[in-house]
């Protein structure tokens, strides 16, 4: 597809370029737009990135996110030195027993110099991206000497593929509503719109601590996961199936879908190759829109307490550690799991508006 | 107690149409002792936050459109995505850190200690007004980011259209045709988004206050959940609900009440 693209981009700086805008196929018009955002494709890139390291996170993490180290709790970040005769390096660390707290405080021991390696292989023979045989706490460590990195990169786990499933359910429940609703109209139609309508008139968030809180405590890490994603998509399908509806009441009376009426299709035949196909860039924005509203959603309930539970970890599970000021103010590095929340749902944002702007390739 | 549950759900909601919001086991207090004041709070942030979010969003979006492609408009759209991304409880947080490096101070509640539960004097209500403009912003920003956002492209719409070049082919003064015939249209379809951002405020208020500790609706919400106080939960969500439903009513009375093309059969 890139080298047909290529041979068209020549004949563009030839000749005009709304002539030949006819021989692209509708996904390479998208594409064609969709490139020229550049901000919309750093954001993809970047997201590539982000679900790269999520699913390597056994490899690309300098340590498991379960590594408990109760001696070096708390440890401030660690700076990653670079030397050409020695390659990168972190030093030592000193403990002090702080007078007034009794903490342990660390700094840094400059007699001590550990290299961090790549493919580091550790005590269990696991390769690591990379890692070191002293202690290498780029983002410091939490209350129990847990790695703040490598909690980060499995956290990203969850909180990047609850707001995906969790769309994908909206978006079957969404789809298959709209279409019925638009489609068959009548007393069919009001009723799910008036469903539509009483779910969006709850307030989200307090809904989604209710039912947060009312998952049973007994439940496994797979189970509260799973059960997380319901929750957060149970309210936002709404929209979709509105958005899916319009589409299918203006088709619906189009002369392609009488034509083929006329011609004996069966409803489901409608359905399927005729009206949906109409929606899909639709439903893609509407989706990518989605999915940072549900990444946000999973934070603030493992935030509160009321979403994803330990010993599972997200970017919510981390940031519940950072909750008091007294502990943000003695250490503040546990905001850390902030930024890539933040980063991660700009890109997302950035993404849908450069889809949106996109998906509808024959305006102007 | 020991009747089944739709049975017991029964009982509570026909109460709850009298008035009657039944107990709060963890309180040991009616739920209705418990909840008014802070239903009261909650209004007086969410108002706060939406007169906010309009007078910040509207004027910030008119600018971002008449000098659309301009870096300052670049500047303020990137602004308005990084307003809608950012939770709105690491703002909280993160602006309580702040303040505490800063001024020392906590910025914790809604009153300081001198005043809380103190009578309503003047004085109270002085110090009120001096802690609530940090909820009211942090709760407001995700809303004026969006709605600055959709400001912005209504104007470039109408700014498009042949009637405002023919109030320039007249003559008028660029701000003339900005203010007085672009603007006039622009604006009417954010009072009907007024209704679809009360329960993004609502929510946002409620983890806010969590954060920041407000005795607001938020707090004891999350209490109740906790420790399994379902009358008290029950009807603080149904009163959130209620509130948004009464807030939809009223956004949509103030529609058909400055479109006069707005008629309801």
């Amino acid at each position: 597809m890139k080298s047909i693209i290529e041979t068209t981009e020549d004949i563009e700086g030839a000749g005009d370029p709304s002539t030949d805008g006819g021989q692209l196929s509708y996904r390479q018009l998208i594409w064609r737009r969709f490139r020229k955002n550049r901000m919309g494709v750093i954001s993809g890139a970047l997201l590539i990135l982000f679900y790269g390291l999520a699913i390597g996170a056994d490899f690309f993490a300098p340590y498991h996110y379960n590594e408990i180290n109760m001696r070096l709790r708390h440890v401030p970040p660690q700076r990653l030195h670079f030397s050409l005769s020695y390659g990168f390096y972190v030093h030592g660390l000193k403990s002090v027993r702080n007078p007034e707290s009794l903490e342990l405080e660390f700094t840094k021991d400059i007699a001590r110099s550990y290299p961090v390696k790549f493919f580091f292989k550790d005590a269990d023979g696991k390769r690591h991206f990379f890692s070191s045989a002293g202690p290498m706490f780029l983002l410091g460590t939490d209350r129990m000497g847990r790695d703040l990195l490598s909690r980060i990169m499995y956290g990203a786990r969850v909180s990047m593929t609850i707001g995906l499933v969790g769309v994908l359910l909206s978006i079957v429940l969404g789809s298959i509503l709209g279409t019925i609703s638009g489609y068959w109209g009548g007393w069919v139609d009001n009723l799910i719109q008036r469903i539509i309508e009483i779910l969006s008139a709850f307030p989200d968030i307090p809904l989604w601590m209710a039912l947060g809180a009312a998952l049973p405590p007994g439940w496994s890490s797979i189970q509260i996961y799973f059960g997380i994603t319901v929750i957060l998509s149970i309210i936002r399908w709404g929209g979709l199936a509105r958005q899916v509806r319009g589409k299918v009441l203006a088709y619906r009376e189009s002369d392609f879908v009488m034509a083929a009426r006329a011609a004996g299709a069966g409803h489901w035949h409608i359905i399927t190759k005729h009206l949906l196909p109409g929606c899909y860039s639709h439903i893609i924005v509407i989706a990518t829109l989605a999915i940072p509203g549900m990444i946000l959603g999973e934070t603030a309930l493992s935030f509160l307490g009321l979403g994803i539970r330990p010993p599972m970890t997200s970017w919510g599970v981390l940031l519940e550690e950072a909750q008091r000021v007294t502990v943000l103010l003695h250490y503040p590095w546990l905001i850390f799991p902030a930024v890539p929340v933040l980063v991660v749902v700009i890109a997302f944002n950035f993404l849908g508006d450069a889809l949106r702007d996109a998906a509808d390739p024959y305006s102007d | 107690m020991n009747e089944p549950l739709w049975k017991r759900y029964l009982i509570w909601i026909s109460g709850f149409v009298r008035g009657n919001f039944g107990e709060s086991f963890e309180y040991k207090r009616e739920v209705d002792e418990l909840i008014w004041d802070r239903i009261a709070f909650t209004l007086l942030i969410s108002i706060g936050s939406l007169i906010f979010t309009y007078i910040v969003a509207i004027p910030l979006g008119i600018y971002s459109a008449t000098h659309q492609y301009k870096w300052s408009d670049h500047f303020l759209t990137f602004l308005s995505f990084v307003g809608m991304s950012i939770p709105a409880f690491l703002l909280a947080l993160s602006l309580m850190v702040f303040a505490f490096d800063i001024f020392g101070v906590p910025l914790f509640g809604l009153f300081s200690a001198y005043y809380e539960g103190a009578p309503w004097t003047w004085g109270k209500l002085n110090d009120l007004f001096k802690h609530l403009w940090i909820p009211v912003i942090v709760v407001g920003i995700n809303g004026t980011a969006s709605l600055m956002r959709i400001m912005r492209g209504n104007l470039l719409d109408v700014l498009g259209q042949p009637f405002v070049q023919t109030a320039r082919a007249k003559g008028l003064k660029e701000t003339v045709v900005v203010a007085k015939h672009a603007v006039r249209i622009a604006i009417n379809p954010l009072i009907s988004i007024l209704g679809m951002s009360l329960p993004g405020i609502l929510s946002g208020s409620a983890i806010v206050s969590i954060v920041l500790g407000l005795p607001t609706v938020g707090p004891i919400l999350l209490n109740s959940l906790l420790n399994e106080d379902i009358y008290l939960a029950g009807t603080l969500i149904m009163m959130l609900s209620l509130l948004l439903v009464i807030g939809n009513l009223l956004a949509d009375i103030a529609l058909a009440w400055v479109d006069p093309r707005i008629r309801y059969e």
